[in-house]
C-alpha cells in the first residue's frame, strides 16, 4: 500500500510498506524559490518526530525540514548535491529528500492526509 | 552648524507640512520625566579651525613612527603604502557607500571585492577566501568556531607561538561558549610538540607562521597529524607580505587560514581598524564566516558580480548563522587590493626579500653587540632578542634616545619570566642609518 | 518549515538592450575588466631596489608555491579603481535612505584629522609614555559617550556594532557568574522585530534566545515582556528607538520588570541618532549598549566597514569590562592591557586597543557639533523623517497606522501587492530614478517592509526631490505602469542579477581561463 500524508510545515511523507519518502511540498517549493542548496542528514542517523531532519536554502531564505514520524535514515537524494532545482521542477518526484524507516506507525495518525493539508492551505492563503 | 543644511524657515515649513506645532511634539513618546529640557553638559559645536587645533595638539604628544628609527611589529606593521592607495580609498563612492546590497548600484565595491577574495586566496594558495573580518584576532576566534561546526567537536589547541592577544582572545571566547581551549606556555625557541596532543575530541589546532616570536614554521607534519585524528589545523599569521618570499599556509596542509591584513595597504592607525583575512578548502564553503563575493551574471547576460551565499548569515538564520559578523573591514580590503595590485607578484617578492635582507642585517647588527642574543634559526622580518635585564626597560630608554625599539615579551605576556625578551622587526622603511643607529644605541643603553 | 520573507527572484530573462554600444560603454560609464585580465604577473607598479646579496634565514621555507598576482602600473591602477568606484551609489552623489543604516554625511575634516601623522602613524605597541595624546583622545570620547547616554564607563575594544553585542552580553554572562547564577540564567529575551545579529550574538555567547512577540502597535507590550522573564533569564536585548522607527514608549517599564526579575537590560544602540541630547539611555534603565560609530558619528561606511561599536556599561557592569581599559595615574593615561591587573574583567575580545582610526573621526565629529549640535541633528533627523512620512502617507501604506515616527518611516508593500508588485521592485524603480532604495524586507516583523532613514544631512529641497520621485513611481503604480517596476533598473550599471545562478555555482575568484 502506498499513501502520501502532510504536515502542516509543509512537509510530506510517502509511505510505502515500512519505509517512507520525506520532502517538501510543491506549496513550499514556491513560497521559497528557487532552491540553492539542501543539507541532508547521514545515513543511519536516527530521527525524532518534529526535529530538524534537513535544511534548504533559497537565495534568501533557509528553512528547517522536520521529520514527520521518527525513524532511521535509509538513503538520502545525492542528485540534490548537483542539481538542487530538481526540489522546485519535481519536489513530491525527483526532488525527494531522504527515505526513513519508520519505528512507528501510529505516529502516521497524526498527519494530514492529501485532503486535509489542501484545506489547511485554503486557510493560510 | 556646518553639517545641517535646514535652516530655521525649512524647520518651521516642515513642522507645519507634518501637521505639529513644535519639535517636541514628536518626541512625546519619550517618557516626560526622562526627556532631557536642554542641551548636555558637554562643549558648544566648534569650527574647523577649532577642532584641528584641538586634534593637531593631541597628535603632537605623540611620536609617528616616521620620525624616529621605528622597529615595532608583533602583530602589526609599518610598511611604505604608495600614495595612489590613499587617494583611491577615498573615492566618494567607495568611502560613503554602504555594504553592497543593492548590487545594481554597488558592482565597483563588489568587483574590488572579488578581486581582494581571489588575491588573498592566491597569497595564502587557498581554494576560497571571504570578503574579510574585523582583524587577525577575530579572524582567528571565528576560524576555531568554524572548525568545532564542521568536526562536531569542541576542543581548540592553541600553540604558544599564536600571538598573545589572539590567544586570550580565543580563551575569552571559549570560555563563554564553554568549550574547551587547550592554550600552551609561551614558545619562545619554537620547540613545542603539538601533535601528541591532539585527540578524539581535538576540533583544531592553531598554529602561527611567522609565528609570534618570528620564527617560521613547517606545519606541514602537524597537518598530517590533524588529518590522521580528524582534526582540522588553523593556520595564523599576522604579516601577509610574508608570503611574498616564504611557503604559504595552504601548501603547508591548512584547512582554514586566519590572518590579519593590515600589513597590506593599510596604516598603524594605532591599533585599528585592520583586516581579517580569511580563507579554507573549498569544501567547507557553506560554514564560512562572514560576506562572500560571488560571480554571476545580469539579466542581460553581463558578467557581474554579488554577494551569495547570505543564507549562512545572521540576518536571515538569526541564532542558527555561523558568526553574527555583518560588517567586513571594506574599506581595509580595498586599500589592501589596490596595493597588492599595484604590487603584483614581481613587487610583493621584492618587497619581501628587501623586509627579509633589512631584517637579517638587523639581526647580524645586534648580534654583535655584547649581552645580546638573537633567539631565532629563522625569520622573515622580526626576531626576539634576548638581553641581560628588563627588556620593558631598556625599551623605554631607547625611547629616550630617539628610538622606538620594539617589543617587550613582557608586555604581552607578563609574569611569566619572559622579561629579557624583546621583538624587534624591520620593513623596508628602515634605512641601513636607522639600523646602525639600532645598534650603537642600543650598546650605549646596555653597557652604561 | 518556515515559510520566508520577500519574494523569489524571477529567472533572469534577457531582454532585447536596445541602443548596445561596440564596447558595452555607455559615455562616461564603462565596463572594466578584473585586475587579473588587465594586469600581468611579470609587471609592478611599485618600484623598489633589489636588495644587495645576503644569507637568508628562511629555514627552507622559501615560496616554490606559484604566486600568480597580476601588478599594475599606477596609471593602470588608479584607472582601474576609478572605473570600478563610479559604478557605485554613494552618499555624496545622493540621499541614502537605508532604514537602521543611518548613511548621513561623512565630514572630511574627521578623515584628514585620522591621517595627521602623530594619530595615523603610531604603532599599537609603542610605549606608552609615547602616545599620550592618543590615549588622551580615547579617553576624551570615551567621556563623550559616558555623558551622551548617562552610563559610567565605557568599553573601546569592540570592532562594530555586531561585536558590541558579543562584548555586552559577555560582560553580562560575568556579572552573571559573579553572582554565582551563569549556570541557572541562560536565556536572553529578544524580541521579534530586532536585527537579526542580537540573536545570532546571544548564540555566540552560548545564551539559548526566547523570543518575544511585538504588539500590533510596533511597540514592545510590557506583559510579553513580564512573560518571557523568570530565573532562567540573563538579559532582555532591545534596539530602541525600535527596528520599526518608534520610541519604546513603556521602556522603564519594562526595564523595571526585567531589574526586578534579576536580569539586565542591553539595548541594541544602533538608533541611537535620534535621541542624542533628547534622553539618556542610563536615565531609562539601560545596563548595556552598544553604539555604531559609523551610523551615529559618521564614520564611513567604506563599502561595508570598517566599523566600531564601543558599548557603554552601567555602573553594575562596569567592573567586568574586557581590558584594556585606561587609568589616570600621576597625570599619566595607562592603558591597562592584561588580565591579570584587572581580576573582574571577563577578557579581551580583540588584539589591541580598538578602531583607532575611528575614534578619531568619531571624536572630531562631536567636537564639531558640540553637545548643541549632537541635539539638532538628532531633532532634524527625526525631522527629516517625519517630513518624508508626510509626504509620502497618503500613496504608501503604513503598518502601524497614521502616527508619527522616530528617525525613520517605515512603510509596508500591502498597497502594492493589487498591481502584483513588491518592495524590491519599487526599491529597483527608484535606483532607475536615481536614488539609493530604502531598507527593503526589514524588520521581518513587517510583511514587505520598506523603511526609509533620511538623516539629518539631507536639506529640504533634497527631501523633496525625493518625495516628489517616489509619489511619481507611487502614481504609476496606481496607473497599473507595472512593467517600468517589473523592468526596472534600466539606467543602472547593472540590471537585475541572476543571485540563483550565484547561489548555485559559487564563482568565488577569479580563474583564468588558459588553466
Amino acid at each position: 500500500m502506498s499513501a502520501t500524508y502532510y504536515t502542516k510545515t509543509h512537509e510530506y511523507l510517502r509511505f510505502d510498506g515500512d519505509t517512507g519518502t520525506i520532502g517538501i511540498t510543491d506549496f513550499a517549493q514556491a513560497q521559497l524559490g528557487d532552491v540553492v542548496f539542501v543539507e541532508l542528514p547521514p545515513v543511519g542517523k536516527t530521527l525524532t518526530h518534529g526535529t530538524e531532519a534537513a535544511t534548504v536554502e533559497s537565495v534568501k531564505a533557509a528553512a528547517e525540514v522536520n521529520a514527520p514520524v521518527s525513524g532511521e535514515v535509509t538513503a538520502v537524494n545525492l542528485d540534490l548535491a548537483q542539481s538542487p532545482g530538481l526540489v522546485n521542477e519535481d519536489p513530491l518526484g525527483r526532488g525527494w529528500f531522504l527515505r526513513l524507516k519508520i519505528f512507528d506507525r501510529a505516529e502516521l495518525d497524526a498527519l494530514l492526509d492529501e485532503e486535509a493539508y489542501r484545506e489547511f492551505l485554503k486557510t493560510i492563503s | 552648524m556646518r553639517y545641517l543644511p535646514l535652516n530655521d524657515e525649512d524647520r518651521a515649513l516642515m513642522l507645519a507640512r507634518i501637521g505639529v506645532k513644535d519639535i517636541a511634539e514628536l518626541f512625546a513618546d519619550i517618557p516626560p520625566d526622562k526627556r532631557l529640557e536642554q542641551a548636555l553638559d558637554l562643549p558648544c559645536h566648534k569650527g574647523e579651525m577649532e577642532v584641528e587645533r584641538q586634534f593637531s595638539a593631541l597628535a603632537a604628544q605623540n611620536i609617528a613612527a616616521g620620525s624616529v628609527p621605528f622597529f615595532i611589529g608583533a602583530g602589526a606593521y609599518r610598511h611604505h603604502i604608495p600614495a595612489s592607495v590613499d587617494l583611491l580609498i577615498q573615492r566618494s563612492e567607495f568611502l560613503t557607500s554602504y555594504t553592497p546590497y543593492q548590487p545594481e548600484i554597488s558592482q565597483g565595491t563588489l568587483q574590488a571585492l572579488f578581486e581582494f577574495q581571489s588575491e588573498v586566496a592566491e597569497l595564502t594558495a587557498m581554494e576560497i577566501a571571504n570578503a574579510s573580518l574585523y582583524d587577525g584576532s577575530t579572524a582567528t576566534v571565528e576560524a576555531a568556531a568554524m572548525a568545532r561546526r564542521i568536526t562536531g567537536r569542541r576542543k581548540a589547541i592553541v600553540s604558544g607561538g599564536l600571538h598573545p592577544h589572539y590567544a586570550e582572545t580565543l580563551q575569552t571566547y571559549a570560555a563563554m561558549a564553554g568549550v574547551d581551549l587547550l592554550r600552551l606556555a609561551p614558545d619562545v625557541v619554537a620547540t613545542e610538540s603539538l601533535a601528541e596532543r591532539i585527540d578524539q575530541e581535538t576540533a583544531c589546532v592553531i598554529v602561527q607562521s611567522p609565528d609570534f616570536f618570528g620564527h617560521l614554521r613547517d606545519h606541514s607534519k602537524l597537518a598530517e597529524s590533524c588529518r590522521a585524528k580528524g582534526a582540522l589545523l588553523v593556520a595564523v599569521f599576522t604579516e601577509a607580505v610574508a608570503f611574498g618570499l616564504i611557503e604559504p599556509p595552504g601548501t603547508l596542509g591548512a584547512d582554514i587560514v586566519a590572518g590579519e591584513g593590515q600589513s597590506i595597504g593599510n596604516r598603524l592607525n594605532f591599533g585599528g581598524p585592520y583586516l581579517g583575512l580569511f580563507a579554507a578548502r573549498a569544501q567547507y564553503l557553506r560554514q564560512m564566516p562572514g560576506r562572500i563575493c560571488g560571480e554571476t551574471l545580469d539579466r542581460d547576460g553581463r558578467r557581474s558580480f554579488t554577494l551569495t551565499l547570505s543564507t549562512r548569515e545572521q540576518h536571515i538564520r538569526r541564532e542558527k548563522a555561523t558568526s553574527n559578523i555583518c560588517t567586513n573591514s571594506g574599506l581595509a580590503s580595498l586599500a589592501f587590493t589596490i596595493h597588492l595590485s599595484l604590487l603584483g607578484s614581481a613587487g610583493l617578492r621584492r618587497l619581501a626579500r628587501i623586509n627579509h635582507a633589512n631584517a637579517v642585517d638587523l639581526a647580524e647588527r645586534l648580534a654583535a653587540v655584547p649581552g645580546v642574543t638573537i633567539l631565532n634559526k629563522t625569520f622573515f622580518n622580526e626576531f626576539t632578542l634576548r638581553i641581560k635585564g628588563d627588556a620593558s626597560e631598556l625599551v623605554e630608554r631607547m625611547a629616550e634616545a630617539g628610538i622606538l625599539a620594539g617589543v617587550p615579551v613582557s608586555r604581552l605576556l607578563p609574569g611569566q619570566g619572559l622579561e629579557e625578551f624583546l621583538l624587534v622587526a624591520s620593513t623596508e622603511v628602515n634605512t641601513d642609518a636607522d639600523r646602525a643607529a639600532y645598534a650603537k644605541t642600543l650598546q650605549g643603553v646596555i653597557s652604561c | 518549515m518556515l515559510m520566508p520573507h520577500g519574494p523569489s527572484l524571477e529567472p533572469a530573462e534577457p531582454l532585447v538592450a536596445e541602443g548596445k554600444t561596440f564596447t558595452g560603454n555607455r559615455g562616461l560609464e564603462c565596463e572594466e575588466g578584473l585586475i587579473f585580465e588587465i594586469g600581468r604577473i611579470e609587471n609592478t607598479g611599485v618600484d623598489l631596489e633589489e636588495p644587495p646579496p645576503f644569507s637568508e634565514r628562511l629555514g627552507g621555507l622559501e615560496r616554490k608555491t606559484p604566486l600568480r598576482l597580476p601588478g599594475l602600473s599606477e596609471p593602470e591602477a588608479v584607472r582601474h579603481f576609478v572605473r570600478l568606484s563610479r559604478q557605485n551609489y554613494a552618499i555624496d552623489l545622493g540621499i541614502y535612505p537605508l532604514g537602521s543604516c543611518t548613511m548621513k554625511h561623512n565630514p572630511r575634516l574627521n578623515e584628514a584629522m585620522a591621517r595627521l601623522p602623530g594619530l595615523a602613524e603610531i604603532h599599537p605597541l609603542q610605549p606608552q609614555s609615547s602616545v599620550q595624546g592618543a590615549l588622551e583622545l580615547i579617553a576624551g570620547l570615551a567621556r563623550w559617550l559616558a555623558i551622551l547616554t548617562g552610563m559610567e564607563a565605557v568599553a573601546m575594544a569592540p570592532r562594530a556594532g555586531a561585536h558590541g553585542e558579543i562584548c555586552g552580553l559577555m560582560v553580562i554572562k560575568a556579572a552573571m557568574a559573579a553572582r554565582g547564577e551563569a549556570q541557572g540564567r541562560r536565556i536572553v529575551l529578544v524580541p521579534e522585530s530586532a536585527h537579526g545579529t542580537n540573536p545570532a550574538s546571544a548564540a555566540g555567547v552560548d545564551f539559548e534566545v526566547r523570543s518575544v512577540p511585538a504588539r500590533a502597535d510596533g511597540i514592545l507590550d510590557p506583559v510579553a515582556v513580564k512573560e518571557g522573564l523568570g530565573p532562567d533569564v540573563a538579559a532582555l536585548m532591545l534596539t530602541n528607538p525600535n527596528t520599526c522607527g518608534l520610541f519604546e514608549k513603556q521602556i522603564v517599564e519594562i526595564a523595571d520588570l526585567v531589574h526586578a526579575a534579576g536580569a539586565y537590560f542591553y539595548c541594541d544602540g544602533a538608533n541611537f541618532n535620534a535621541i542624542l541630547g533628547k534622553v539618556r539611555p542610563g536615565d531609562l534603565g539601560v545596563d548595556a549598549m552598544h553604539i555604531n560609530l559609523h551610523k551615529t558619528f559618521s564614520t564611513p561606511h567604506g563599502g561595508g566597514g570598517p566599523g566600531a561599536g564601543p558599548v557603554v556599561l552601567s555602573g553594575r557592569l562596569a567592573p567586568f569590562a574586557p581590558v584594556p581599559f585606561l587609568r589616570r595615574e600621576k597625570d599619566q593615561w595607562r592603558l591597562v592591557e592584561n588580565l591579570g591587573e584587572a581580576p573582574n574583567s571577563f577578557g579581551r575580545i580583540a588584539a589591541f586597543h580598538g578602531q583607532f582610526g575611528l575614534f578619531v573621526r568619531a571624536y572630531a565629529y562631536m567636537l564639531s557639533h558640540g553637545g548643541d549640535g549632537l541635539r539638532r541633528a538628532a531633532e532634524d533627523a527625526v525631522l527629516n523623517a517625519n517630513y518624508v512620512r508626510a509626504g509620502l502617507k497618503d500613496l504608501m501604506s503604513e503598518p502601524f497606522g497614521d502616527r508619527s515616527c522616530m528617525h525613520e518611516v517605515l512603510f509596508d508593500e500591502t498597497w502594492l501587492k493589487p498591481f502584483g508588485l513588491s518592495a524590491l521592485d519599487f526599491a529597483k524603480a527608484m535606483i532607475d530614478e536615481g536614488f539609493h532604495p530604502m531598507t527593503v524586507y526589514f524588520p521581518l516583523v513587517v510583511h514587505g517592509a520598506m523603511l526609509i532613514e533620511p538623516t539629518e544631512t539631507e536639506s529640504k529641497a533634497s527631501l523633496d526631490l525625493f518625495i516628489a520621485a517616489l509619489r511619481d513611481l507611487a502614481l504609476a503604480v496606481r496607473r497599473g505602469e507595472t512593467k517600468r517596476f517589473e523592468a526596472a533598473p534600466k539606467w543602472a550599471p547593472r540590471r537585475r542579477l541572476d543571485e540563483t545562478r550565484a547561489a548555485r555555482n559559487p564563482v568565488l575568484k577569479w580563474v583564468n581561463p588558459a588553466g
